[in-house]
């Protein structure tokens, strides 16, 4: 409870629940966030009500620096919010990946008026940012990217092309890595800003297996990026993209323990596959698979928990993290493939009344699911990082 | 690795350098090629003793020091690096945490003391077939004179051919297979009609099979109540799994670095092997089982320190989860050390053998796995 230092977290909670209960639309109760989603060109009243009243407490992003429209609060204070949303079926209305992973990584490299001139419209969600990494050249091996960025006096002009590119269609922003030495590779990289709304800047959604559109191809063709948007030194921005991908894979892994939501496999089995006379799930060669799973999973909980508390011990960082990502995801795969096989024919359905919304997220989710060991580190390049800076191993993936 | 208390860390640390410098894998080879039939050295476990190890999880009126659970996983783990071979489990964490858990006042006073200093060695006498199956108990004690006559035999007694005392589970109503109508006993090795056989088992280890015929042992011999055994059995043997976990734990780990250091050496193609992609994605995820089960080892010793309900629950996931890990590093061990790794004269087959005895010991991974879904009722 340090983190209140000195204040009484029941009537933060209090002051918290009061705030809701005054402010949240009734009307939005238990939706998503319409952030990332084709609704966000075309908002409701009571979702820009939502967004802008708690843009503007900054609870959105309740541990960033007040004076750049964050809430200025510690750990402790940020839970209850998330718990009291949660009470009330409120949804976080600021979110992405301003959020997610440009905002934390802008306030460790920022300037100050980049700060001040950023931080405050993703705090109150004014404006959404896309990130400019992948290319069709430079997916694993990120730092092989091709786009150019030219050195035009007061800005800088950008030519190329990237891919998978997150909601670039819903998108104001770009953080964007470009080359601007073409002699070296890592060293050649630099970190720029720009806005998606200028002339030369094309989108095209990708469809999916999954049938939806979240990624993106994105061109630019003389695109413009004013030089005071260069993030950190001139071919330095390697080192932050790097810290950008760590708040990636930290959100990401969490997403794979935390989405242990909806029904479990057990109960999911018991309905679809039966039980036997001892109330066993009926059939044993999957019983076994879901215990090992439910085993998996525990373990995997564990060692979150583990982590956080050596991390706050005395034990310095905890090599626990770094398995995290590749633990999480395969976790998380594993369960989609499971519920797949549980649900029989009735996990087969594209779509129509015949499939129960349930059966239908299930076909979707697991064919979405096998992006999580594609993005934010392939499984491949995760168990490089652990290889080379947990073993010791030699690393052959890094040439210059 | 948990966080530790300062008594906990000095425990490790202790362990720790006594098995590097005392007893590093070049005496359980000693041992081994020496043929000593209890399958561990005596001079090594008096040492243990001393250091009070015997007594970690027992209460200090009766001579231990009542550290706990995860205090002796500490321990073991250090132990399961260098493959060091005693009693401490079967004696200092199965006798001792019978004792405590269902002695009588009188019981406790009269052996936890000399469990804790090392003098007597306690063992389990649970399991009587293949495969480890404790409530399949059908050695029979029946009712004779003030006390009792047990006829039957017990299989793969750990440490029995060494323990000067068993705790024996046998039926006193109902059939094989019923939980109700066990009743422990505490038989004093040397009764008349108990034989042993030794075991030579692959891990060089100590163990058992034992006979018992129309062995007399008064009323004062049964431990907790008549026909009401299994729940002390069943406390008693999720603090061994748990404890033998942390051992794994240790000994997977130290299997894992042996091999790590091995592929940062050796050449092939004019490069270190763990140059190549094909095995450093092996090590990797080696590395990534061992953290997990790392997590479940520790969470499910610190249950039972808390006296948490889901102690069963959490046993058998770290039980199970170590086993497959394990048995995992110990093949790789070898595979990735290749020839040598076959020979007698590296340490990679110590390892091997280990895990296979210590997988199927108090329950093997499918044992625990249908243990756990059964609790959580499925």
């Amino acid at each position: 409870m340090a983190d209140f230092g000195g204040g009484d977290p029941e009537a933060f909670r209090k002051e918290v629940r009061e705030w809701v209960d005054a402010n949240f639309p009734a009307e939005l109760k238990g939706r998503p966030n319409p952030m990332m989603r084709e609704e966000r060109a075309q908002p409701s009243e009571a979702q820009e009500a939502w967004r802008k009243a708690v843009g503007s407490k900054g609870w959105g992003t309740p541990t960033w620096p007040s004076q750049y429209g964050g809430g200025g609060l510690g750990s402790a204070e940020a839970r209850i919010i998330q718990q009291e949303f949660g009470r009330a079926g409120a949804y976080n209305p600021i979110g992405g990946m301003g959020v997610m992973m440009f905002g934390p990584t802008l306030l460790e490299y920022g300037t100050e008026d980049q700060k001040l001139e950023h931080i405050p419209l993703i705090c109150r969600g004014d404006v959404q940012w896309c990130q400019g990494f992948s290319e069709p050249g430079a997916g694993s091996d990120l730092a092989a990217l091709q786009t150019r960025a030219e050195d035009k006096g007061d800005h800088f002009l950008i030519n190329g092309q990237k891919i998978w590119t997150s909601g670039a269609q819903f998108a104001d922003w770009c953080f964007c890595l470009v080359r601007t030495d073409t002699s070296k590779k890592h060293e050649g990289i630099s970190f720029v800003l720009f806005t998606m709304h200028q002339p030369g800047v094309e989108v095209r959604p990708i469809k999916l297996i999954a049938g939806n559109s979240p990624f993106c191809e994105t061109f630019f063709t003389d695109v413009q990026a004013d030089k005071k948007n260069l993030v950190g030194p001139l071919n330095g921005g390697w080192t932050i993209a790097k810290r950008l991908l760590q708040h990636e894979r930290g959100g990401l892994s969490g997403a794979g323990g935390g989405g242990m939501g909806g029904r479990s496999l057990v109960d999911l089995a018991r309905e679809y596959v039966g039980v036997d006379a001892q109330g066993r799930i009926a059939d044993p060669d999957l019983r076994t698979r879901v215990v090992q799973h439910e085993i998996e999973g525990r373990s995997f909980q564990q060692t979150a928990v583990r982590a956080m508390l050596e991390s706050k011990g005395n034990s310095g960082p905890s090599a626990a993290t770094s398995i995290m990502k590749n633990a999480g995801t395969s976790w998380m795969q594993l369960r989609h493939e499971l519920t797949l096989e549980i649900m029989g024919h009735q996990g087969l359905g594209w779509e129509g009344d015949t499939f129960k919304p349930e059966e239908l997220g299930a076909v979707r989710g697991w064919l979405g699911g096998k992006a999580f060991t594609i993005y934010g580190g392939s499984q491949e390049v995760q168990s490089n990082i652990i290889s080379k800076r947990i073993l010791g191993l030699p690393d052959l993936t890094q040439h210059n | 690795m948990a966080v530790l208390n300062e008594e906990q860390s000095m425990l490790r640390d202790a362990a720790k350098s006594w098995t590097q410098e005392k007893s590093p894998v070049t005496a359980f080879r000693k041992m081994r090629d020496s043929g000593v039939e209890i399958g561990y050295d005596a001079k090594a476990w008096n040492e243990m003793a001393e250091m009070g190890w015997a007594g970690v999880i027992i209460p200090e009126e009766y001579g231990g020091s009542a550290f706990g659970y995860l205090s002796i996983g500490l321990i073991l783990e250090e132990m399961g690096r260098t493959l060091t071979a005693s009693p401490l489990i079967a004696s200092g964490v199965g006798a001792a945490s019978a004792l405590v858990l269902g002695g009588s006042d009188a019981q406790k006073s009269e052996w936890l003391p000399k469990i804790a200093d090392g003098s007597v060695v306690g063992a389990l006498a649970v399991d009587e077939g293949a495969h480890h199956a404790p409530d399949k108990v059908a050695l029979a004690a029946t009712k004779s004179g003030a006390g009792y006559s047990l006829s039957g035999a017990k299989s793969f007694v750990i440490e029995g051919l060494a323990a000067n005392l068993l705790v024996v589970s046998a039926r006193t109503s109902g059939q094989s297979g019923d939980k109700d109508g066990i009743t422990l006993f505490l038989v004093p090795a040397d009764a008349k009609g108990v034989s042993r056989k030794r075991l030579a088992l692959a891990d060089s280890r100590g163990a058992a099979n034992i006979t018992f015929d129309k062995v007399e042992v008064g009323a004062d011999a049964v431990l907790g109540a008549v026909d009401k055994g299994w729940d002390v059995l069943e406390k008693t043997l999720d603090r061994v799994r748990a404890a033998l976990a942390a051992e794994m734990l240790g000994a997977a780990n130290q299997a894992f670095e042996t091999t790590l250091d091995y592929l940062k050496v050796r050449v092939q193609f004019g490069q270190v092997i763990g140059s190549f992609q094909a095995l450093q994605h092996r090590a990797a995820k080696m590395f990534t089982d061992l953290e997990l089960a790392r997590s479940a080892v520790e969470a499910a010793l610190q249950a039972i320190d808390a006296d948490s309900p889901d102690v069963p629950e959490l046993v058998s996931l770290s039980k199970a989860k170590m086993g497959d890990v394990f048995h995992l590093v110990s093949n790789e061990m070898v595979q990735m050390h290749g020839g040598i790794g076959m020979t007698d004269a590296h340490d990679a087959g110590f390892y091997l053998k280990r895990a296979r005895a210590a997988e199927a010991a108090f329950g093997s991974q499918s044992y625990h796995r249908d243990r756990y879904a059964r609790i959580n009722g499925y």
